[in-house]
């Protein structure tokens, strides 16, 4: 393994981590969301480094192209919101789950990292068989994802139809007003306008 | 020196740990949604490391596929439920969300 894709690794590692430690720490929603942009586009350089082309691109344009964009709309729409008074102390069951979680990841982390299987050559598949591209490119991953998993293809589709309806029946919010008609006269009215 | 597959996991875990961390201490439920994208990252990034070594197959970026796919569903519906939420209470504050306790 040559320098530069030692380099790469470790480059792109610590992207990763220090955009992550910024998404969960920083209280401006908009620079979490382009931390984690900056988190997702380190990790599709992670992907590239292991052989997994077609996934890169896919986690560009899903994640990067969709979900950050998702998240930013919905900041937006929101708004600046207050913040919340009982910031000051931090409680007994947030100083517990952070120090159990450092204690957890540390462990499976020393754990991981005197695991070194010896890496094989990627497989080179039969001359019979046509299809048979680069390890992880698109023609290669497709035969094998059209081969072997037809049948969850198929229902992630079903489920993404059933996600993005759910998302407008839960996102319209009809309940509510037919619910609430009097008590937040003043916020419906409000609402109305918008 | 070569990078292992142990790097990639202990990296994986990293990321997993500041991911749930995230999710734990942060009250703000966009900044949950995030870490819980952080924490199905990191599993893709660990599925695709075993592939890496074991690579008689594509079952592992099969799987981190999918996972891709109902990451995507996950922050349909969630954000969805953060703007319904919005709408009832006008925070993004998660311990505003009490409404099944009274």
């Amino acid at each position: 393994m040559s320098i530069a894709a030692i380099s790469f690794f470790f480059v792109c590692g610590a992207v990763a981590i220090a955009s992550a430690l910024i998404t969960v720490t920083q209280n401006n929603p908009i620079r979490a969301a382009f931390s984690l942009l900056a988190h997702i586009i380190a990790l599709a350089g992670l992907f590239i480094g292991l052989q997994g082309h077609f996934l890169a691109v896919i986690q560009l344009i899903i994640y990067a192209g969709v979900v950050v964009v998702l998240f930013i709309f919905t900041i937006m729409y929101i708004g600046p919101v207050p913040k919340p008074e009982s910031a000051g102390r931090p409680s007994f069951a947030k100083l517990f789950s952070i120090a159990g979680m450092v204690v957890v990841t540390g462990a499976v982390t020393y754990a991981a990292l005197g695991y070194s299987p010896a890496l094989k050559g990627l497989n080179t598949c039969p001359e019979a068989v046509a299809e048979c591209g680069q390890f992880g490119g698109v023609e290669a991953f497709s035969a094998a994802l059209f081969r072997g998993g037809v049948v969850p293809f198929e229902l992630i589709s079903i489920l993404l139809t059933v996600a993005v309806v759910g998302a407008i029946m839960v996102a319209r919010g009809r309940l509510i007003y037919r619910e609430k008609p009097r008590r937040k006269k003043q916020e419906l009215s409000i609402e109305n306008n918008r | 020196m070569e990078v292992q597959l142990g790097h990639y996991l202990a990296l994986a875990s990293i990321i997993f740990g500041i991911g749930a961390i995230g999710f734990l201490t942060r009250r703000n439920v966009l900044i949950q949604l995030m870490s819980i994208e952080l924490m199905l990252n990191s599993v893709n990034l660990t599925l695709l490391a075993f592939n890496r070594w074991a690579s008689s197959d594509h079952a592992g970026q099969m799987f981190a596929f999918f996972v891709i796919a109902v990451a995507a569903a996950e922050a349909a519906v969630g954000l969805a439920i953060v703007v319904g939420f919005f709408r009832l209470h006008h925070t993004v504050h998660t311990d505003q969300a009490n409404t099944l306790k009274h």
